[in-house]
């Protein structure tokens, strides 16, 4: 039903290797807009390498990234951003020493339009501009609840609230592919309730599609359209949960024959 | 929100106009004594560049988060920069003397030029240097100050055989910027306001987009890179901002010293204008809060200043007056006293705001009150 449409991501025999280890191989996924798509695998399958490829945190060794028709390959991280994709850390990584608004703000530097006279000289352009990005940042944190806490560091929040925030400050480059990576990964069944809920409102409100790398099942096989399993940087298996759940390859790769 | 604005905008300028005219008081009241002339203003200038080097250095180190060690480079070419300009202007008879009107302008063309000439140095050091990070930067920028220094001492018309030559070293005081007691104590107006102008655009610098994204790179590179922030842009321009603030700092203490000579910008020199120096005001007034920069370097200033001419360091005896005799050793060791109880500095992140002063003071009390009920509950 999504063929006539072209994909916003495509990758081309995506391929890595650091030294004689073949990280990643032949890695090939389509995702269509809107779409929410799993990549599970056990540990040390490939899975964030696939990520920092995809960010260009990784030069890949083989194959193209393709975003809307453009090739990401070889873009730094910032431009790979400014193209569109933005993504989540599997360790946290905010700025822990600013507020919780500043580290949204910091993420629309690249759409923040007044130059350094601006700043210096405090024209209007300047307090209209910064009255947007606060009011902006402020939508983004009251999706996620955390609007009353804008002022606080954002070391002092909780861990499953650090989560949410590193997911609203990838929202905020304005993006149209999220990254998560291991997003409900340390919390308990309540927070990733949450989580979920949160992740079903942005796909609703933002239209993005969203790619997903985790390890708890049941968030897997609940939010996502399609799966795609690697082992060893290969990839083993994608289709729809319900297949994946019964594919003897993965059941293989997950508990071993 | 446009309202508080403007409210801490008058409220700024108004205490800036009362220490104004608290210091015209002092002037009229003590002028004529040698205390005034010949402590309180010389002081005055040396605390004037040293607040505008130790907050530039903050940008890099506190804001930044990357250790330079070659802003007296920096400084030491801002200081070169205007004198021989000054020196050109004088011989090409753009001004007569210093009571000239054309003169002011010069004294201030001078301190521009001097920023100028210091951030296009700055950018050409940063690019590459900023390629590296953590002690590798710290090591090469260093070394470019080393270079810089060494680079004006062998200029023909700089350096050994220029401006701290004896009858050069006159004729920066006869003709170019160099201030006697008497002209110190008249331009020290241009020295505060400069300093004021400086202070201004740092703030206003790391209170926009450019202040959240270099403390984002502080805080996290690859996040920040991930958030879309060009991370080399940001490091290369804030190392240039700041080295253009140096080149003022120089521009101001070449205006204040009759002599210029590379050995006081040298890494080896015992002085205040040590860049390790400036790294201990900086981390003592606390890394990321430009007030804290001010507040140490006066200090400092101080300390330094009692350090070689105080009566009571010389009553001292024994092993305190030996320690005392060696005032890098005293630095040294506030610095280690500083870190050990106080790690984020005087300040830490704090920005005095006067509008917000009594607010802060009352959040400060009330944790305070705060703490000792919480350890009864537990």
């Amino acid at each position: 039903m999504r063929d006539k449409k072209e994909p916003v991501l495509e990758t081309r025999h995506l391929g890595i290797t650091f030294g004689g280890l073949k990280a990643v191989q032949d890695f090939n996924i389509n995702i269509y807009e809107g779409e929410l798509v799993g990549l599970i695998g056990p540990n040390g399958a490939g899975k964030t390498t696939v990520f920092n490829m995809l960010t260009g945190v990784y030069l890949p060794t083989e194959g193209s990234v393709i975003l809307n028709g453009e090739v990401l390959n070889g873009k730094k991280p910032y431009q790979v951003v400014a193209s569109g994709v933005a993504r989540t850390f599997q360790n946290i990584r905010l700025f822990k020493q600013m507020s919780v608004i500043e580290n949204v703000k910091a993420a629309i530097t690249k759409d923040t339009n007044y130059n350094m006279l601006d700043a210096l000289l405090r024209t209007p352009r300047f307090w209209r501009v910064e009255r947007e990005l606060t009011e902006k940042a402020m939508d983004l944190l009251a999706i996620f609840k955390l609007e009353g806490k804008a002022d606080q560091l954002a070391s002092n929040l909780p861990y499953g609230q650090q989560r949410k925030l590193e997911i609203a400050r990838a929202l905020a480059t304005n993006m149209k592919l999220l990254l998560l990576d291991e997003p409900a990964a340390g919390m308990n069944p309540t927070e990733t309730a949450e989580l979920l809920e949160c992740i079903n409102t942005i796909r609703k409100r933002f239209g993005i599609s969203i790619l997903l790398i985790e390890h708890d099942m049941s968030l897997v096989m609940n939010v996502c359209e399609r799966i795609v399993v690697i082992d060893y940087g290969l990839t083993i298996a994608s289709g729809l949960p319900e297949e994946i759940a019964k594919d003897p390859k993965v059941i293989a790769a997950y508990l071993g024959e | 929100m446009k309202k508080s604005i403007t409210k801490g905008y008058i409220i700024n300028i108004a205490v800036i106009a009362a220490l104004m005219v608290g210091f015209e008081l002092i002037k009229s009241a003590t002028g004529d004594s040698q205390t005034f002339k010949l402590i309180l203003v010389p002081s005055l200038w040396q605390c004037c560049y040293l607040i505008i080097l130790a907050a530039s250095l903050n940008l890099v180190l506190g804001f930044l988060g990357q250790l330079s060690l070659g802003h007296c480079g920096f400084m030491a070419i801002g200081a070169y920069a205007a004198a021989l300009i000054s020196l050109a202007c004088e011989r090409a008879g753009v001004f007569a003397d210093k009571s000239s009107f054309s003169f002011i302008l010069v004294l201030l063309g001078c301190i521009l030029a001097a920023g100028i000439l210091a951030a296009l140095i700055g950018l050409l050091v940063g690019i590459p240097a900023l390629r590296l990070r953590g002690d590798y930067l710290a090591i090469i920028t260093l070394g470019f100050g080393m270079i810089i220094v060494n680079i004006i001492n062998n200029l023909p018309f700089a350096g050994q055989e220029g401006l701290s030559l004896g009858s050069a070293s006159a004729s920066l005081y006869k003709n170019g910027l160099g201030f006697g007691t008497a002209s110190k104590v008249t331009f020290v107006w241009v020295a505060i306001i400069v300093t004021l102008i400086c202070l201004t655009m740092m703030f206003m610098f790391i209170r926009s987009k450019y202040g959240r994204a270099i403390k984002a790179i502080r805080d996290d590179e690859i996040a920040a890179a991930a958030s879309g922030i060009n991370t080399s842009y940001y490091k290369i321009f804030t190392f240039t901002y700041s080295a253009f603030f140096s080149g003022v700092a120089g521009a101001l203490y070449a205006c204040a010293n009759a002599t210029l000579s590379t050995s006081s910008f040298a890494f080896t020199n015992g002085g205040i204008l040590n860049s390790t120096f400036i790294v201990v005001m900086v981390v003592l007034g606390g890394m990321g809060s430009l007030t804290g920069s001010v507040i140490s370097a006066i200090i400092m200033f101080i300390l330094n200043y009692e350090i070689k001419n105080g009566i009571w360091v010389k009553s001292l005896t024994g092993f305190l007056g030996g320690m005392f005799a060696y005032p890098m050793l005293v630095y040294a060791i506030i610095l280690i006293v500083v870190i050990m109880f106080r790690p984020k500095g005087i300040f830490g992140t704090y920005e005095l705001s006067l509008v917000n002063l009594i607010k802060d003071i009352k959040n400060y009390r009330a944790k305070k009150s705060k703490k000792p009920d919480k350890k009864e509950a537990k």
